[in-house]
């Protein structure tokens, strides 16, 4: 049994889940708190109709959980892909709201293509724009050194005034102050997803997410590129003695990351017909998911999965709890919290490592030393690439 | 003449709070620590301090309303930004992680209660604080129409912030030993001096300012707050880079950037800008481009404190 431990603890998977865990359950503690204070009697119900999330409206519910979670799982491999190369993509919502508007043009104003690749035309037109706009924060950061936290902020901004001028100016239904509605044809296919789930926003669009993933974990974990990135993120110096081109790194970087962010806006505003641009001087919701995920997911393809899924269904959830009196903002803070934990999960993790370990060597004399003994052989372990290498970036 | 006077007078009404919390952050990045999270702070500063405005509305003088106010105001982000000095001092987490997490929390929490407290999203009031006249001050021909006419007592918070952190930073012991947290924490550590509690000290002087910041920005601009500030924050820290980390060099950062700010507000009543038949949505834009634009191609050696962003941890080089 004290075998089967000791393995789990240096197993670095598991490590890396346990101390996502510790957030999540920090996150949820501190929302409950929370309710408890505004509103003693609803806290506890709407809190349980939160965690059941999605599973309280059954198929729909389902459905929707899904639908979420695609674009939850693009936007956070969009900064998880940035934060392996040690930049830090905040301009998520930036890239997101450009590519809702190039979908949502070409899904309106190009007629004359054939209805089987109207959609995909207009997904990837949202990719290349999302690209396009997170290319000057990565070629000011590659050539000017210019920190990417403070420009693409502000290409964020810049994003939301251009994009109400564009719909104001090109496509705009005076009725309901927002974009005017797409062409059918520029929806993405249901596949049938619409039969299982009745009711439900879901599209293939989680497929592609899915299959975004994957090709992520094969560049970044079985490719030379992908070493190279991965490198960078955790020592910047020692990557460019080693001869990797850092600048063209940064670059790519953040040319994917946009693209990413730009089909998660396409695949977004193609989901329904309903779905339109709203006119407004805030930020889109969605891409804010984007770091908590990133960050749950400690930055593996796989892992962001995985925590798309949790966010998805406590957002659905979260506004479900609005039937006992609580505004949707509760999953905001809830998220808020589990990053702010997440930012010294590393600590979480050396605790537990730490912890086990003394109790293991317990009465066995020389117990310090063991336990320093093991840290040195997880050494390699515990410098995971979820530590964003480069924090002293001068802002 | 008067136009003049009616820019500068709206010009203040934006660069104050840049001032006040660029001068913030300056104080925790010359101690070593990044705060991104001073957006997520001027909202948790406005919004405790616009619950008390809207809760004490008619009972108290407004004047002594808006002293207890900025106290408050101080006192929340001064609270709010230790969560940021704990993560980033104590555990040495990722200083951008927490900070951004402030950023996330403060709106989604304003929001949240107000909608419980209110029962709306928005936190109104009636905007009764603007100073009419100071005595004599305002027969000052020029000076006297743009500080000591139609004022609020915020905006010479500003000024009086100003003076006090060129004054500490450059003349008190105090400022030195700050200052070399940021650039060398071993050094002030070898002749024995608590790098962890000066990065404290920077880190609460930066949320206090800018709890501060947060009033100060939505009193004069507004008549309702409703959970952000409009990207201010990140603003000021852009500010800060551009004013090279020094009190008078943010100073005139802050004007220039209130000025492109004032622009996007009031330029339909300025008839030249009228006439130039520019849409909106671009003035509007044109602070935050205008702001990449000098940050890629302004003053080069923009190099802040250079301990700036590292966990300190005694004992190690």
């Amino acid at each position: 049994m004290k075998k089967l431990l000791n393995k789990l603890l240096v197993n670095n998977a598991f490590n890396s889940i346990l101390s996502s865990l510790i957030p999540i359950l920090m996150g949820l503690l501190v929302g409950f708190v929370v309710m408890y204070i505004f509103n003693p009697e609803g806290a506890w119900p709407g809190f349980l109709t939160m965690l059941q999330g999605g599973l309280t409206d059954q198929a729909r519910g389902i459905g929707q959980v899904l639908y979420y979670t695609t674009t939850y799982i693009l936007v956070g491999l969009s900064v998880g892909f940035s934060f392996q190369n040690g930049l830090f993509n905040i301009g998520v919502i930036g890239q997101f709201t450009i590519a809702a508007y190039v979908a949502i043009i070409i899904g309106a104003k190009v007629t004359n293509l054939p209805g089987s690749v109207h959609w995909l035309v207009a997904m990837l037109g949202a990719g290349v724009a999302g690209a396009i706009w997170a290319a000057f924060p990565g070629l000011l950061k590659a050539f000017f050194n210019v920190s990417e936290i403070i420009t693409t902020i502000m290409m964020n901004y810049i994003s939301i005034y251009l994009v109400n001028y564009l719909v104001y100016t090109t496509h705009y239904d005076k009725s309901i102050v927002a974009s005017a509605y797409i062409e059918k044809t520029a929806l993405m296919p249901k596949l049938g997803l619409d039969k299982i789930f009745p009711g439900s926003s879901i599209n293939s669009g989680l497929f592609i997410a899915i299959f975004v993933a994957i090709v992520m974990y094969i560049i970044l974990y079985k490719t030379t590129f992908g070493y190279s990135l991965r490198s960078c993120g955790l020592n910047r110096d020692a990557s460019q003695y080693a001869g990797i081109n850092e600048k063209r790194n940064i670059f790519l970087v953040m040319i994917i990351a946009g693209f990413i962010a730009g089909l998660a806006g396409g695949i977004n505003y193609q989901s329904s017909i309903t779905k339109v641009y709203k006119i407004s001087e805030t930020f889109i919701n969605e891409p804010g998911y984007s770091i908590p995920v990133a960050l749950l997911g400690h930055s593996h393809p796989l892992g962001i999965i995985f925590s798309s899924f949790f966010i998805a269904h406590i957002t659905v959830g979260g506004s479900l709890s609005q039937g006992y009196g609580f505004p949707v903002e509760t999953v905001g803070i809830i998220t808020a919290v589990i990053i702010y934990f997440s930012a010294f999960s590393l600590v979480f993790k050396n605790m537990l490592i730490k912890y086990f370990t003394r109790r293991k060597y317990r009465g066995s004399g020389s117990m310090i030393d063991a336990a320093s003994e093991l840290e040195l052989e997880l050494g390699a372990g515990v410098t995971d690439p979820d530590v964003i290498a480069d924090t002293s970036t001068k802002l | 003449m008067e136009t003049l006077i009616f820019f500068l007078r709206q010009m203040l009404n934006f660069s104050i709070p840049l001032l006040i919390v660029a001068i913030g952050s300056m104080y925790s990045s010359r101690s070593g620590v990044v705060n991104i999270g001073l957006d997520g702070i001027m909202i948790m500063g406005a919004f405790t301090s616009f619950m008390f405005i809207r809760f004490t509305e008619g009972i108290m003088p407004p004047q002594l309303q808006i002293i207890i106010a900025i106290i408050i105001s101080i006192a929340t982000g001064l609270i709010f930004s230790l969560l940021h000095a704990f993560a980033s001092i104590n555990l040495n987490a990722d200083q951008i992680i927490s900070g951004q997490a402030l950023n996330m929390f403060a709106p989604a929490f304003s929001v949240f209660a107000a909608r419980i407290i209110l029962g709306d999203s928005i936190i109104s009031f009636r905007n009764f604080f603007i100073i009419e006249e100071i005595p004599f001050l305002s027969k000052i021909p020029f000076i006297g129409d743009i500080l000591f006419r139609d004022v609020y007592l915020t905006t010479y918070l500003g000024f009086i912030v100003l003076i006090v952190a060129n004054f500490v930073l450059y003349r008190t012991r105090f400022g030195l030993r700050l200052r070399a947290c940021g650039e060398h924490p071993q050094a002030p550590d070898s002749v024995g001096i608590n790098v962890r509690k000066f990065r404290y000290f920077g880190v609460m002087i930066s949320g206090a300012l800018g709890g501060l910041g947060g009033l100060v920005f939505v009193l004069p601009n507004s008549t309702n707050f409703n959970g952000q500030v409009s990207g201010y924050g990140f603003l000021a820290l852009a500010v800060m880079i551009f004013g090279q980390w020094s009190p008078m060099k943010i100073f005139f950062a802050s004007m220039f950037f209130g000025s492109l700010k004032t622009m996007s507000a009031i330029y339909s009543g300025l008839p030249f800008f009228n006439t130039l038949g520019i849409p909106s949505e671009f003035y509007k834009l044109m602070p935050y481009l205008i702001t990449m634009i000098v940050l890629a191609f302004g003053p080069k050696g923009l190099t802040g404190p250079r301990a700036e962003g590292k966990p300190f941890q005694k004992g190690m080089s």
